[in-house]
C-alpha cells in the first residue's frame, strides 16, 4: 500500500523536481538572454554561432543532452554531483529555447521603434535597453511560461539518468508496491496541479496581449 | 587526459542503422496516428455535443500538462490490466500518437478557428454535405496555415521517441543503451547517437518541405 512513507519519498523527489525546474530557469534566462542578444548582433559570426546553438539543442532529443553531459564533464575532469550535472545540461537547453523565443520576440517589435531610436541618437546599448528589449519582454512573455512548462516536464527525464526527482521516485514505489497505476496517476497528478494553472496563466496573458494589438 | 574510442561505438554500426529505422518508423507512425486524433478532436470541438467537448478539453489538458515519461509508463501499466495486450514498441506508437494528438488538437483547432464562416456557408450553399466542407474548406486551408507549427511539433514529437526506450521499445536510445552495456564506451555511444538524432530531425524538416511543396502548392489568392 501507499503510506506515508511512500508519500514523504514523493515528497522529497518532488522537492528535486522544484530545485531542477528553478535552477534551469534561471540558468536558462542568464544564458538564454545572452544567446538571443548575440542571435540578434549584427556581427555575423557571433550571430551564427547563437544560430548553430539553438539548432543543436532543437534538433536533438533533451535525454541525449542529459546524457552526453552527464556522462561528458567527468571526462573533461569535472566531477559535479548528479544534480549539478543535470542542471548544467537544463540550463544549457533552456537557454537555446528561450534565447529563440526572445529573438523572435526582439525582432517582432516593430523596425520603427528601432529607427526612431537611432534617429533620436540612442547608442546600441540604450537602444536594447530602454526601447526593444521592455517590448520584447511582454511580447515574450506567454511562450517563456509555456517553455517554463515544457522545462518543469522535461526534468522528469532525469529519472532515466537515474537521479531521483518525482518520477524516478514514483518508479522506485511503484517498483515496492506494485501498484504502478496508483503511483504513476499520483505523480502525475502532481505535475498537472503544477503545470496546469501556469499554462493558464500564459493563455490569460496571451489573450491579453493579442486584445491590446487588436486594438 | 581521457582516450575516448569511437571504433568500438561505429563498428555496430549494423544495430545503430537498425536502431535509427526503429526510430524513424517510431516517428512517422506517432504523427500519424496525432495528426488523426488532433482532426478528429477538432471535428468533434466543432460539434454539438457538451460530453464531447468536455472529453477533449479534458485530455487536451491532461496531455499537455503532464511529462511524456509519466504517460507512458501510465499506459504501458494501464494498457495489460484493461486486457490489452501491446508490444513495448505499440505501446510507445499509441502514446506518442496520444501525446502529439493533444497539442494536434491545438494547433488546428487555432487554423480551422481563423477559416472565415463565409467560406463554410459557401460550401453548403454550394450543395456540399457537411462532411465536404469540413474535409475541403475546413481543414485542408487550416492544415495549409498552421503547418509550421505542426512541423515543429512533429520535430518535437521525433526527439520525443528517444522517451521510449524506457519501456524499452525498440529505436536508437535503447539500441545504444545496450551498446553501452557491451563497451562501457557510454559517452561515445551518446555522443554518436546525439549526432544521429541531429541527422534524423534534418531528414524530417526536408520531408515536410517536400510534402508542403507537393500538397500546398495551389494558389490562394
Amino acid at each position: 500500500m501507499i503510506g506515508p512513507q511512500e508519500l514523504a519519498f514523493l515528497g522529497q523527489g518532488l522537492m528535486w523536481t522544484l530545485a531542477l525546474t528553478a535552477i534551469g530557469f534561471t540558468g536558462g534566462i542568464l544564458f538564454g538572454f545572452l544567446v538571443a542578444l548575440a542571435r540578434v548582433s549584427p556581427i555575423r559570426w557571433i550571430s551564427a554561432l547563437a544560430a548553430g546553438w539553438i539548432a543543436l539543442f532543437q534538433g536533438t532529443p533533451l535525454l541525449m543532452q542529459l546524457f552526453v553531459v552527464y556522462f561528458g564533464l567527468p571526462l573533461l575532469g569535472l566531477a559535479p554531483p548528479a544534480w549539478g550535472a543535470v542542471a548544467v545540461a537544463l540550463t544549457a537547453h533552456a537557454s537555446a529555447f528561450l534565447g529563440e523565443i526572445w529573438r523572435g520576440a526582439i525582432q517582432a517589435v516593430p523596425k520603427g521603434q528601432s529607427e526612431a531610436a537611432h534617429a533620436l541618437g540612442l547608442d546600441y546599448r540604450a537602444r536594447m535597453r530602454d526601447v526593444i528589449l521592455p517590448q520584447a519582454m511582454r511580447l515574450s512573455l506567454p511562450a517563456t511560461i509555456g517553455f517554463l512548462v515544457q522545462l518543469l516536464k522535461g526534468t522528469s527525464l532525469a529519472a532515466i539518468v537515474g537521479f531521483i526527482e518525482l518520477t524516478r521516485a514514483g518508479q522506485i514505489v511503484s517498483n515496492q508496491t506494485f501498484r504502478p497505476l496508483l503511483v504513476f496517476g499520483i505523480v502525475g497528478l502532481v505535475y498537472f496541479a503544477l503545470c496546469w494553472p501556469l499554462s493558464l496563466w500564459g493563455r490569460r496573458i496571451e489573450s491579453r496581449l493579442a486584445a491590446a494589438t487588436a486594438r | 587526459m581521457v582516450q575516448l574510442d569511437f571504433g568500438v561505438v561505429l563498428e555496430r554500426w549494423p544495430e545503430l542503422a537498425w536502431g535509427t529505422l526503429g526510430t524513424i518508423w517510431l516517428a512517422l507512425a506517432g504523427m500519424t496516428l496525432a495528426l488523426v486524433i488532433g482532426i478528429a478532436g477538432v471535428a468533434v470541438l466543432r460539434g454539438k455535443s457538451r460530453i464531447g467537448h468536455a472529453i477533449v478539453r479534458t485530455f487536451v489538458e491532461v496531455i499537455r500538462n503532464t511529462p511524456f515519461l509519466v504517460q507512458i509508463f501510465f499506459i504501458f501499466f494501464a494498457l495489460p490490466l484493461a486486457g490489452i495486450r501491446l508490444n513495448p514498441t505499440a505501446t510507445a506508437i499509441l502514446a506518442l500518437g496520444l501525446n502529439g494528438g493533444a497539442y494536434a488538437v491545438e494547433i488546428i483547432r487555432g487554423g480551422v478557428d481563423a477559416i472565415p464562416q463565409g467560406q463554410t456557408e459557401a460550401g453548403l450553399a454550394l450543395g456540399l454535405r457537411p462532411s465536404e466542407v469540413f474535409r475541403f474548406i475546413i481543414i485542408k486551408p487550416a492544415l495549409r496555415s498552421i503547418y509550421p507549427s505542426l512541423v515543429s511539433q512533429f520535430i518535437m514529437l521525433t526527439l520525443t521517441t528517444s522517451i521510449a526506450t524506457s519501456i524499452s521499445a525498440y529505436e536508437l536510445t535503447s539500441v545504444a543503451q545496450r551498446i553501452d552495456g557491451d563497451t562501457f564506451r557510454t559517452f561515445e555511444v551518446y555522443f554518436t547517437i546525439t549526432v544521429i538524432y541531429l541527422g534524423i530531425s534534418w531528414l524530417m524538416m526536408l520531408m515536410f518541405a517536400a510534402i508542403a511543396r507537393r500538397a500546398f502548392a495551389y494558389p490562394t489568392r
